[in-house]
């Protein structure tokens, strides 16, 4: 590394110059192997997609699977619900968005939007008010009623009354086989 | 030197805050202007890199402390944990299990540079014992570390080490059995003893943090000693400290870690003991239970004694032994450098920590290898060196050797042109 | 544990080889066959890996565990540091029964007895042999295999020494030598009476790309494999450390050089 002539009176010369960059490179690489250990680590990635089979579940009956520490409610709806669900117009719903990791932000909250077949609701069974987790099977719209402050959903996880601003969440998910699918 | 201040804050903003918390012009004039003698050697780089030492294993600390599990029945496995899925995991681990040696080595040498060059000599005192304070903990902080990880090393050092407590029962009866149940929080090493030694190992090394401020407060009070051990007279002796001794303690500092990164990288389990990856096991004691290196002489010393109390005693005494040097050494001369007896046995101090070492690693029965020869009275011999130098050798050394004459000043010694004065003390 | 317990323990253990108490019983040297992950860029070679893992699966994990490895540490993909492809991990990790929790009515055990079992995933870890402790020492006459996940960091010697011993087997113990009672003669033990009976016998496992399944090639490739089940990130490590080493290097150049422009004056 040429160091510069020794005519400068001060000690900025380009020698340190060059190697106060590359200390801070240093720290900087030092720094990150710090920072990324609190990324998730391969443990926790490992468990970051879950496989679930929907063979035993009833028509009408629902089941919650863990995924990434939060409950999932698959949901095999009956021809009924599924009537229900289309019959809303989606103007007077409170939240228009389908709220569907799978789709677009803007796609609308229809019920073709909220599932990829209409027999199974697969959605994050947390509630947009305050997080609490919503009772199935209940409430004026036979979809679910949260506990905690009085939200309802419809059959297809939408928020029809009460203080909830959003439909509630559907996870990225695919169907690995008729029965099978892979959430996450 | 204590002087004044000589900052002059640059900007508004400097100037402001100077005025309530002089926490500039104390950067300036313990940094950068901080009057430092100008002919410090390699030997005298090691404070810096200790502080780097222990800034390594305080933030690596920190990151592992956030997946380590301090239960018996998780420990060992949140290490593995460790290693294999937490990112750079594998690297943080190494460089802390590695970092104590090597905060270690360079302590080794601090101490010996300070013993070689007079630095405990007045007005330096306080500042020595402020070090020995610090070693203490540095021992006990690396102690309680050790058995975190709960191998089969951890274990049985932590049950080796606290068993030694009981030996108070031979003084005072009961007393020793309730103080190492006191520690253990059981009836033997367990749980309770592990989630402490944790808390503790969490704890000490701010402690430590807090007693090298003190250190650097107390070398700033009088300034540094140097290798030819007589007073600054003038800043004709000095240089300031920024930007001549930040630089060149960062190039020997970055040799260091070149040394270190070689471990890190290459060479990571090459102070380990195997055992340690055995998870420990309270029913099966392992055929050779011993310390990290950086504990051996100690270790040589304990075992050397077969009478559990005097052995307790002389590990102990061989700590507190330092604390005593300023006044054991007699001499007025500071630097060996000018002291060829002392010198001698000084080398011949160091030799003895090393064979200490190379023996604490092997069984008090045990023969040197290809021999019939045993070590126990080489360990006995050592450890009867290592107090003899320092509560005889070195205050009878002061009072009978005739040491060389000293340099003139400082600055001339390094320019080569002063006269010699012949036998000036140091004060 | 007091010191004369402790001094009892190892009087005991020397007592214990009593019956070969005449004879030095310190284990051999251990054998150094070379390996392709020695020295500072060596790497894991993968199709012994490959073969290794084989050799574990088919003869050692009837009584070894390896608890400590996770199926989805085989995979390579995404940055990891295995040596299969995601979805042959996830069939391998579908082959194997990992315990199961309790079903919906609460039961552990079915209508036989035996405990419920559910296919792996990639996040499980490779299920033990043996229930617990005791069930492993039952099924082999009282010794306890050893789990193997950090067999070749947990051995003075490593990976030379998991191969001496496992092709240490079929000599012909000195004159005055006693084997003990369920034990088998192998110099590289310590003691030279081990619990373990022969592991390996040639072409016990047919490699899937060919290679001649001889003793020392089984015994080469599983030791591969354990070595890097002992420490999968070994290769980052020396990658990443060639780098740091090389900056290291250059920044002391650097440091050197400002360090004698700052001194020129002085000197």
């Amino acid at each position: 590394m040429a160091t510069t002539t020794a005519d400068e009176p001060t000690r900025r010369d380009f020698i340190h110059i060059a190697t106060g960059a590359a200390g801070a490179i240093g720290l900087g690489l030092l720094a990150w192997p710090l920072i990324d250990q609190m990324n998730p680590s391969a443990a926790v990635l490992a468990l970051s997609s879950v496989e679930f089979d929907l063979s035993p579940i009833q028509e009408g009956q629902q089941v919650t699977v863990m995924w990434r520490g939060k409950p999932v409610f698959v949901r095999r709806r009956t021809q009924k619900e599924i009537a229900e669900a289309r019959a809303v117009p989606i103007g007077s719903l409170p939240d228009q968005l389908a709220r569907n990791a799978n789709l677009p932000d803007s796609a609308p909250a229809t019920d073709q939007n909220r599932m990829s077949k209409p027999e199974w609701l697969i959605m994050i069974g947390i509630c947009t008010h305050l997080g609490c987790i919503p009772l199935d099977h209940q409430g004026d719209y036979g979809g679910y009623l949260c506990p905690c402050h009085g939200s309802q959903y419809d059959t297809a996880g939408r928020i029809r009354k009460g203080p909830a601003p959003e439909n509630m969440y559907i996870p990225p998910y695919a169907y690995l086989s008729p029965t099978k699918i892979k959430i996450g | 030197m204590a002087g004044h201040s000589t900052y002059v804050p640059k900007s508004r903003f400097a100037r402001w805050l100077d005025e309530r918390l002089p926490i500039l012009r104390l950067a300036n004039d313990t940094i950068t202007t901080y009057p430092t003698p100008r002919n410090l050697n390699f030997w005298y780089s090691f404070g810096g890199i200790l502080t780097f030492m222990l800034g390594i294993q305080i933030v690596t600390g920190i990151v592992l402390a956030m997946h380590y599990v301090p239960a018996a029945t998780m420990a060992f496995d949140s290490v593995e944990n460790i290693m294999r899925d937490v990112n750079y995991g594998w690297l943080l681990r190494y460089m802390h299990s590695n970092g104590a040696s090597f905060f270690f080595l360079a302590v080794y040498i601090h101490i010996f540079r300070g013993l070689y060059y007079g630095s405990y000599k007045a007005p330096r005192e306080v500042l020595w014992i402020l070090g020995v304070i610090i070693y203490v903990l540095m021992i006990a902080t690396a102690f309680l570390g050790y058995v975190l990880p709960w191998g089969q090393m951890s274990f049985w050092a932590a049950t080796v080490i606290t068993n030694l407590f009981t030996s108070i029962d031979q003084i005072l009866p009961h007393v020793g059995t309730a103080v190492t149940q006191w520690l253990w929080g059981g009836f033997a090493v367990g749980d309770p003893t592990l989630n402490r030694f944790f808390s503790l190992h969490y704890l000490l090394p701010f402690v430590i943090a807090g007693v090298v401020v003190l250190h650097i407060w107390a070398l700033h009070v009088p300034g540094n000693n140097n290798p030819l051990g007589i007073d600054v007279r003038g800043p004709q002796d000095t240089v300031p400290f920024h930007p001549y001794y930040t630089v060149k303690d960062l190039f020997y500092l970055c040799l260091f870690i070149i040394l270190y990164a070689i471990v890190v990288f290459y060479l990571p389990n090459a102070l380990v003991e195997p055992d340690n990856y055995v998870p420990a096991n309270p029913l099966v004691t392992p055929p050779e239970i011993v310390p990290e290196w950086y504990l051996l002489p100690f270790y040589a010393m304990l075992r050397s004694i077969p009478q559990k109390l005097i052995g307790v005693i002389v590990l102990f005494g061989a700590l507190v032994t330092l604390v005593f040097v300023p006044w054991l050494d007699t001499s007025r001369v500071r630097s060996m450098r000018f002291r060829p007896l002392a010198k001698q046995f000084f080398w011949a101090l160091l030799i003895d920590c090393l064979l200490l070492g190379y023996l604490g690693a092997h069984r008090p029965d045990a023969v040197f290898p290809g021999t019939e020869i045993p070590m126990l009275p080489f360990a006995r011999l050592g450890t009867a060196y290592y107090f003899a130098y320092f509560w005889i050798i070195l205050p009878l050394l002061g009072l009978i050797e005739t040491p060389r004459p000293l340099p003139l000043t400082i600055a001339t010694s390094v320019t080569g042109s002063g006269v010699e004065q012949v036998n000036a003390p140091a004060e | 544990m007091r010191f004369s317990r402790l001094a009892l323990t190892l009087g005991l253990m020397f007592a214990a080889s009593g019956a070969n108490a005449a004879i030095d019983t310190s284990p051999l040297p251990p054998k150094q066959p070379g390996w392709s992950f020695d020295g500072p860029f060596g790497m894991y070679d993968r199709a012994s890996l490959q073969r290794g893992f084989q050799v574990y699966k088919e003869v050692c994990s009837a009584c070894h565990s390896l608890n400590r490895v996770s199926f989805h540490a085989l995979s390579s993909d995404n940055g990891g540091n295995g040596f299969f492809t995601d979805p042959q991990v996830k069939a391998i990790a579908a082959g194997y029964k990992v315990p199961a929790g309790p079903n919906d009515k609460g039961e552990t055990v079915d209508a036989n007895g035996t405990p419920l079992t559910r296919p792996g995933i990639p996040a499980d870890h490779f299920p033990p042999p043996f229930a617990n402790e005791q069930a492993a020492r039952t099924a082999n006459n009282g010794a306890l295999p050893p789990d193997l996940s950090i067999i070749t960091k947990a051995r003075a010697g490593g990976p030379d020494y998991v191969y001496s011993i496992v092709t240490g087997f079929h000599q012909k113990p000195p004159a005055g030598f006693t084997v003990l009672p369920n034990k088998y003669y192998n110099p590289y033990f310590n003691g030279w009476n081990i619990s373990m009976p022969p592991p390996l016998s040639a072409n016990q496992v047919t490699y899937s790309d060919g290679t001649k399944a001889t003793v020392e090639q089984m015994a080469h490739d599983v030791v591969t494999f354990l070595s890097w089940a002992a420490e999968p990130t070994m290769e980052n490590r020396k990658r990443i450390g060639f780098g740091v080493m090389l900056f290291l290097i250059a920044f002391a150049g650097l440091l050197y050089l400002s360090y004698r422009r700052v001194w020129a004056d002085i000197h």
